[in-house]
């Protein structure tokens, strides 16, 4: 098991390598570059810049050299922690991005949570009762729930918020708690706002795992040794959780890693519409700008969070099952 | 104490699906005698599995039991019948398990692949009897070193992938005496394994079955093995008995033409040299799908046969 944790941990690097260098070029793309974003935010306040001044801040971003050096200066940078300049906010990365991280963790860790807290129960009780009322109920929600993208129901939600209950159930913090310093109260008004993103973004990806967890079921109930395990007079209630269960939440948990990326991104969108204080927005706004700094880092961190979920799920999966630690 | 420890009656169980309703079981009955090896024989969609299966009420949908009873007299309890207890009778989940178990055709997915062996074998005893988990996973290395598992101390926290089919097999022998139930139920328990480990896994039934002296109810199509086991046998077609006996009567001298043809089907025992005989050529122009009730010949036998045609026959 250990050997296997070290194994899959080295595999990351060369992993996050390819990434990063995918990452610069897809920033590279667009024409044109951060100084030439920068001149005409410049132009179009009136100033004049000289061609001496422009030769100036490409070498200082080092754009003057070839593209793979600039390359090694950026992920250098990155390595050692500094992630660069934001030109957009005239702000150290490393600040913009701290400060939005955690609530983007802590939209996506919750609504990956309230995922499974509402796949797990329904999902068995589809199965077990299949084609009653409830299981076609339920397949109807999650069919609904699968097909509506994150960002209508945001929208819905805020209509209905605004409209019949005269709250507005946008950004994460009530107007006072907006800027003030972390205190208790602020964290409880942190509560009573993240639930509603939380639902919203985890809403899609439970319908789904929902969906998997009842087909997965449904092939194992029958299976030999789960007859064998009620002729051996397990009671109902355990005989499921303990045999089919503990087999069908396998691919359940192999989901964490693509479910991942599907949350962040959909966190992204239910973020503008939302207006939360998240990196999504913040994306957005760097790619429109190509503030590459930003964008860049921004990518790498959406990527290391992914590659450590699907780590994560690994390393559950082969703790839950014994046939695939033993590989 | 009646010598009988289970009396079958008039069982009937049907399978509704969208193709229409098929009876799997029409007005199956007989007896077991206390201690000792029943066999019942037939080839594959007889009802032979689908019997067992009512008797441990594990029958699953769309299967239902439409009629009949099974009475089960286990020395440990008071009588009671088995097709009436409401599911959520305790004594359903004795039976299960405690009083009557099973073993299974197929040793490899017969036990799940995310247990260990002796959780598996444990759970037997910790669902029947009020025991602390240390004295359950000694009780049930100890029946795993019985059923011929050596090097227990490892052995018992392996998972069951690890483990060969005979030996597996072993282990659910194991999880079914555990609890030391009245009956053994054994749903062609060597179906599935190579011909060497089938002698040995027989062998280990009708020791242990001589040992614990229980009741066993062996469910097979080898007819070698019938002789080889049973004290009594139960012919099977098409969800009806057509005949019980003892091993002796029925092996020696069937008197139902289907069990004929299923004796002349046993290719050591054709005369050499020529074509096995197939069950049609046997049974000639008797049309063995027609019912006909169970009548009881002089020397004890019963075959399902119209009267006139057994006349003679008893003696």
């Amino acid at each position: 098991m250990r050997s296997y944790v070290i194994s899959r941990l080295l595999g990351m690097i060369p992993t996050l390598a390819v990434i990063s260098v995918i990452i610069f070029v897809v920033i590279q793309l667009p024409p044109g570059d951060i100084v030439t974003s920068m001149l005409d935010r410049l132009q179009a306040q009136g100033v004049d810049t000289t061609e001496e001044y422009v030769q100036n801040l490409r070498a200082q971003y080092n754009l003057d050299k070839p593209l793979v050096l600039q390359y090694f200066y950026w992920a250098g940078n990155l390595l050692t922690g500094d992630m660069g300049y934001s030109h957009l906010y005239s702000r150290p990365v490393n600040d913009l991005l701290w400060e939005r991280l955690g609530y983007t963790l802590s939209i996506t860790v919750s609504a990956l949570l309230f995922m499974w807290v509402v796949a797990l129960p329904l999902g068995i009780y589809s199965a077990i009762r299949q084609y009653s009322i409830g299981d076609y109920l339920m397949t109807s929600i999650a069919l609904v729930g699968v097909a509506t993208p994150p960002f209508m129901v945001a929208l819905v939600f805020m209509h209905i918020g605004f409209e019949w209950f005269g709250v507005s159930t946008g950004g994460l913090f009530s107007p006072e708690y907006e800027d003030a310093p972390w205190s208790w109260g602020r964290v409880v008004d942190l509560l009573s706002h993240i639930w509603l993103p939380m639902i919203i973004v985890g809403l899609g990806s439970a319908a789904f795992t929902m969906r998997i967890l009842r087909a997965n079921l449904l092939d194992e109930l029958n299976k030999p040794y789960v007859v064998t395990a009620r002729a051996k007079g397990v009671s109902p209630a355990k005989l499921i959780l303990k045999y089919p269960v503990r087999i069908a939440i396998n691919p359940f948990i192999s989901t964490i890693g693509f479910v991942l990326p599907a949350l962040i991104s959909g966190e992204a969108i239910v973020s503008l519409v939302m207006g939360l204080p998240t990196i999504g927005p913040l994306l957005l706004q760097a790619l429109l700008n190509q503030d590459m700094f930003l964008a860049g880092s921004l990518l790498m961190w959406l990527a290391i969070l992914t590659v450590v979920g699907i780590l994560l799920s690994d390393i559950l999966l082969a703790w839950l099952d014994p046939r695939i630690r033993y590989e | 104490m009646t010598d009988t420890v289970l009396k079958v009656r008039d069982l009937a169980v049907d399978f509704k699906t969208d193709l229409g309703t098929t009876h799997a079981l029409v007005d199956v009955g007989f007896d077991m005698p206390r201690g000792k090896v029943t066999a019942i024989v037939g080839e594959s969609g007889s009802g032979k599995s689908v019997t067992a299966n009512c008797i441990m009420r594990i029958i699953q949908p769309p299967g239902r039991i439409i009629g009949g009873t099974i009475d089960f007299a286990p020395e440990a309890m008071d009588p009671f019948e088995i097709t009436s207890l409401g599911k959520r009778d305790p004594r359903l989940q004795e039976l299960r398990g405690g009083l009557i178990s099973m073993v299974f055709q197929e040793p490899m997915t017969a036990l799940s692949p995310v247990y260990t062996v002796g959780n598996q074998v444990a759970e037997a005893i910790l669902c029947h009897r009020k025991v602390g988990r240390k004295q359950a996973w000694k009780e049930a290395a100890e029946m795993l070193e019985r059923v011929g598992i050596d090097d227990i101390d490892r052995r018992i926290r392996m998972y069951p992938f690890e483990f060969s089919g005979g030996m597996r097999q072993r282990v659910v022998i194991a999880m079914a005496l555990v609890c030391h139930p009245e009956i053994l139920i054994c749903d062609e328990p060597t179906t599935a394994l190579d011909v060497t480990i089938q002698a040995e896994i027989l062998t280990l039934i009708r020791d242990l079955q001589r040992e614990l002296s229980n009741s066993v109810l062996f469910i097979t199509h080898d007819i070698g093995v019938v002789a080889q086991l049973a004290d009594q046998v139960v012919v099977m077609y098409q969800g009806r008995v057509l005949e019980i006996g003892t091993v002796r009567q029925v092996l020696k001298t069937p008197v139902h033409p289907y069990t004929k043809g299923l004796l002349a089907a046993i290719p050591g025992l054709a005369p050499k040299g020529e074509p096995l005989a197939t069950i049609a050529s046997v049974v000639g122009d008797t049309d063995i799908t027609k019912p006909y009730p169970m009548i009881t010949l002089g020397d004890g036998r019963q075959v399902s046969l119209p009267r006139e045609q057994v006349q003679g026959v008893a003696g």
